[in-house]
């Protein structure tokens, strides 16, 4: 099953690949574990393809005080074999796909497809994740709240790439995870849920959490959130903050053929509670 | 476009349209038809090979995205007429049935025993999560390569 037809352009740096895709209308080429599958079943069709594959510079991880940085074009299994990442980043990076896939596949990739079902953006909301972009206007930062806008939709303008993506580094008495339901076929999250706590003493001082497969877009847990703050986290109180969430899902729960609304419903507090669980042992 | 790719060893260079997935291109333009297409949904794992020493699916790949790779294939992995050691596991220990999986499990399997000479039956359970099999029900995959780790069968 070929793509549709497309004219190839290989950019040797970031500055050319947004002046290749500003002149000839062209999408970004990463991995292409998102964009090639969706281009054989026809569903996309662009005229000209950018291939950004081999800008280096835009590939791994790296520290700068308590910031990390991942380049865009950092494959998932870089990111699942990181220790610097927090635990739910790599934890939700190893989750993706299968080991093929996250050889290929990309975090700047994956992020600008923004699949309602796809595991990073869940975690990067909760981690209160930066995404930085470069277009022909210059560089700008976004935060993971304001990226994802809808299902498949982002904050991206048409010539704009993404750069990297940084998160703050794991501090002590703080800890994060990320727990998912697969599709047992493609591996996607029927339900997704990471979840980042600050714990002292056994309070919970700070807490952000979000899910992904459940709506249009991976969503803050606002609900479970308040719930969880000032409060000492024994496994009772855990199981009644996730059960808030149904209160941050609202009428919005997709259903198709694998799973349907209702019980992908009924499956969010499970999975928002296993998260929170690992989050807390791992706050400890 | 132009492309050359070292595959199996050999330096290629051919014409290609950029659409060509690496798949096709080993398949149709190179005679390689030991990679198999399955599902053709990066989901099944037919196709995988190794692309620059990791294990990749062939037919979510373009070629011009393999330019001056270095790949192997099915065909590579045996040398001087003598099976590769997780070849011949697969042979001694019934590791397939029709055989249309058995060129990715092996390639993917290769890989998997190379990063992690110790896996466990659990780890190489995981680590075929992207290949399929509706023959065996996996027992004799995960028995040959148990068997391939024992003799150092990784790439």
């Amino acid at each position: 099953m070929y793509p549709p037809k497309f004219d190839y352009y290989r950019a040797s740096s970031t500055t050319e690949a947004i002046a290749l895709a500003k002149e000839h209308d062209g999408k970004f080429l990463a991995g292409g574990h998102s964009l090639l599958p969706v281009m054989k079943l026809r569903l996309a069709d662009p005229g000209t393809l950018v291939d950004i594959g081999r800008l280096s510079n835009m590939k791994g991880i790296s520290t700068n005080g308590d910031t990390i940085n991942i380049g865009a074009l950092t494959t998932h299994t870089m990111v699942t074999v990181s220790d610097d990442v927090p635990s739910a980043l790599s934890e939700a990076a190893g989750m993706i796909g299968d080991p093929q896939v996250r050889n290929r596949g990309t975090v700047g990739g994956n992020i600008a497809h923004a699949d309602p079902a796809s595991d990073l953006p869940t975690v990067l909301l909760a981690l209160k994740a930066s995404i930085h972009l470069e277009g022909s206007n210059g560089s700008r930062t976004i935060s993971a709240d304001d990226f994802f806008i809808d299902l498949f939709a982002t904050a991206l303008q048409e010539d704009e790439i993404i750069t990297s993506v940084s998160v703050s580094s794991e501090g002590k008495k703080s800890g994060s995870a990320y727990a998912k339901l697969f599709n047992p076929a493609s591996r996607y999250a029927m339900v997704g849920a990471a979840a980042q706590l600050s714990v002292e003493n056994g309070v919970c001082l700070a807490a952000s959490v979000a899910v992904g497969g459940l709506t249009p877009k991976a969503t803050r847990a606002s609900s479970v959130e308040a719930a969880l703050i000032g409060k000492k986290l024994d496994d009772e109180m855990l199981a009644t903050a996730a059960a808030a969430i149904a209160n941050d899902l609202g009428n919005d729960v997709m259903g198709d053929m694998h799973a349907s609304a209702d019980y992908r419903r009924q499956m969010a507090p499970i999975f928002v509670r296993r998260a929170l669980e690992k989050a807390a042992s791992r706050a400890r | 476009m132009k492309i050359s790719v070292t595959v199996n060893g050999k330096l290629v260079e051919r014409e290609v349209e950029p659409r060509t997935l690496l798949v096709h291109f080993l398949r149709d333009h190179l005679d390689l038809t030991g990679t198999n297409i399955g599902c053709d949904t990066s989901q099944c794992g037919a196709c995988t090979v190794h692309l620059d020493g990791m294990a990749v699916k062939s037919c979510v790949v373009l070629a011009v995205q393999a330019d001056s790779a270095e790949i192997t294939t099915i065909e590579g992995l045996a040398s001087n007429g003598k099976l590769h050691p997780m070849q011949q596991a697969f042979w001694d220990n019934h590791g397939l049935q029709c055989g249309y999986c058995t060129p990715g499990m092996i390639m993917a399997a290769t890989k998997l025993v190379e990063n992690n000479p110790n896996i466990t039956e659990e780890e190489i359970r995981h680590g075929l999560e992207g290949n399929l099999c509706r023959c065996t029900g996996y027992k004799n995959i995960v028995r040959s390569v148990i068997a391939a780790a024992a003799v150092g069968g990784g790439d």
